[in-house]
């Protein structure tokens, strides 16, 4: 409750209210309500199935919610364009569970790829190269650049996908489950990954997991999404520490 | 009453998936002439689809022009109207044969590719990465790749053409000893403007059916690698009917101007 009035002062720059989702009859998100504030990491953890990955993704545009609020840095997101969506989209970044590098280009074309259309972002004199390898240098992988995606390993793909993610230089990070199906050794590597990267471009970070060691050493806050609401905000620590058997049933080990 | 009910709803289901793909093939074309245009991409495309098609168009086209001129010849020598064979072979293969069985061999080799390319893109969330980053997948991806097919089975079916046309020849020569001049002459002789246009132009088509199918379901394909397998399958096969659908139209288009 501390860190929440320590931020509440702070900009939200990212704003949902009562979203709601279904597929059929599967009511996925039932009015789920959160805020992110300018600087901050917010963990959302949740079930398999329990529609983190659904929210993240309305979030984005790539799903259209039913009813509910989505505030991008002021910008409703259900009100804009094609464009105009795009624009918004260049200071988002997304870091996909499976990495989803583009598996017929290399490395340094992978990163080349959102600077196709994002070029306006920077100076006219745009040093492409520059940027790629500052972004490859920033994950610790500047040897990769001319491998294609099938000769990395998975903990290589999630840096490369971060570096992506990082080439223009987002506002927001959205990570969807960036430690799953990583050993814990690379996994403690991405997580102090995401812990530099915050520190260097003062992003704001939105992190889907289930995974509680990962939830712990990188949250500022958290919410417990379940049944398809929020069920629950707070500090690690405090949620830690609540006793409802469905928050006690996420930190059990 | 259930044999019924399963009747209607794959007659829906047939009914909707028609829908899309006309609705998809409408952002084809409204996607087709706006900027940015995806140039070096459209030209990889090209390569992919046309160059790396050449050796099977060619092995295909080949073996036709053999197995038609084998197969003609006896009937022919019964009727002692051998020399009507280079001017039959020529006819049937760059009027018909030779366009169907191309577009039926690229529907195998680019159609199923194109699904299954997409597909996988789409289940490993690569297209979803492109349309975060602000990129028009539908542009780089689709729209490439439908003109690349388009623009190079005319081509291909041509050079299937021909190589069809050598096989029949070298039969010929074989059997009948008739020389390179004599055959190609006869073969010329008999074909007309009327023969060759209509025929590019139902390639051109042919190509269009092969990349918005392929693309079509790939681009909206589910359930992860399995419905990648059932994506590039399903392109196939339903491309393999539309081309038949087409070419029958086709036909009936150009008997109609023949009868003007």
């Amino acid at each position: 409750m501390r860190k929440d009035l320590q931020i509440s002062n702070q900009e939200i720059v990212l704003h949902i209210k009562d979203l709601k989702k279904s597929f059929g009859d599967n009511h996925v998100l039932k009015g789920f309500n959160m805020n992110l504030y300018q600087g901050e990491n917010l963990v959302i953890m949740g079930k398999s199935g329990s529609g983190k990955s659904v929210m993240i993704k309305c979030l984005v545009g790539l799903l259209e919610a039913d009813s509910g609020l989505i505030r991008v840095m002021n910008k409703d997101i259900t009100g804009l364009d094609q464009r105009a969506l795009d624009i918004l989209r260049a200071d988002i970044g997304f870091l996909f569970q499976g990495s989803a590098l583009y598996d017929s280009m290399t490395v340094r074309e992978n990163l080349e790829f959102p600077l196709r259309r994002h070029k306006d972002k920077f100076d006219d004199n745009i040093d492409t190269e520059a940027l790629v390898s500052e972004a490859l240098e920033n994950v610790g992988l500047l040897n990769a650049i001319d491998l294609m995606p099938s000769e990395l390993s998975g903990g290589m793909k999630r840096r490369i996908a971060l570096a992506r993610t990082l080439i223009l230089r987002p506002k927001i990070i959205l990570y969807d489950e960036p430690t799953s199906g990583l050993d814990p050794i690379t996994a403690k590597e991405i997580i102090l990954l995401m812990q530099d990267i915050q520190k260097k471009y003062k992003t704001s970070s939105l992190i889907i997991t289930h995974d509680v060691d990962c939830a712990r050493a990188i949250s500022d806050r958290m919410i417990l999404l379940i049944d398809g609401i929020d069920y629950a905000t707070g500090t690690f620590e405090e949620l830690a520490s609540n006793e409802d058997p469905k928050i006690k049933a996420f930190f059990k080990h | 009453m259930k044999g019924l009910q399963n009747i209607k709803s794959r007659i829906l289901k047939f009914l909707i998936e028609t829908g899309d793909i006309a609705t998809f093939t409408s952002r084809f074309f409204s996607e087709v002439a706006k900027r940015p245009f995806e140039v070096k991409e459209l030209l990889r495309q090209c390569y992919q689809m046309g160059n790396k098609s050449l050796l099977l168009v060619g092995i295909t086209g080949f073996i036709i022009g053999l197995v038609l001129t084998l197969q003609t010849r006896p009937t022919l020598m019964e009727f002692g109207a051998e020399s009507w064979m280079p001017s039959m072979v020529g006819i049937s293969i760059v009027r018909e044969i030779g366009p169907i069985i191309t577009a039926l061999v690229c529907a195998g080799r680019i159609g199923s590719g194109i699904g299954a390319e997409l597909g996988s893109m789409r289940v490993t969330e690569q297209i979803d990465a492109m349309e975060v980053s602000g990129t028009n997948p539908f542009k780089y991806l689709v729209v490439t790749r439908v003109l690349a097919v388009t623009l190079m089975l005319p081509l291909l079916v041509l050079f299937g053409d021909a190589i069809a046309l050598f096989g029949s020849y070298l039969v010929e020569n074989l059997k009948g000893d008739v020389s390179f001049m004599l055959y190609f002459n006869k073969v010329f002789d008999a074909l007309e403007f009327g023969d060759i246009i209509p025929a590019t132009i139902k390639s051109f088509f042919f190509g269009l059916a092969i990349g918005i199918v392929g693309c079509y379901k790939g681009y909206n394909c589910k359930k992860g690698t399995e419905g990648v397998g059932k994506a590039a399958n399903s392109a196939v096969v339903l491309t393999s009917l539309l081309l038949f659908v087409i070419d029958f139209i086709a036909v009936f288009v150009t008997d109609i101007f023949y009868d003007l």
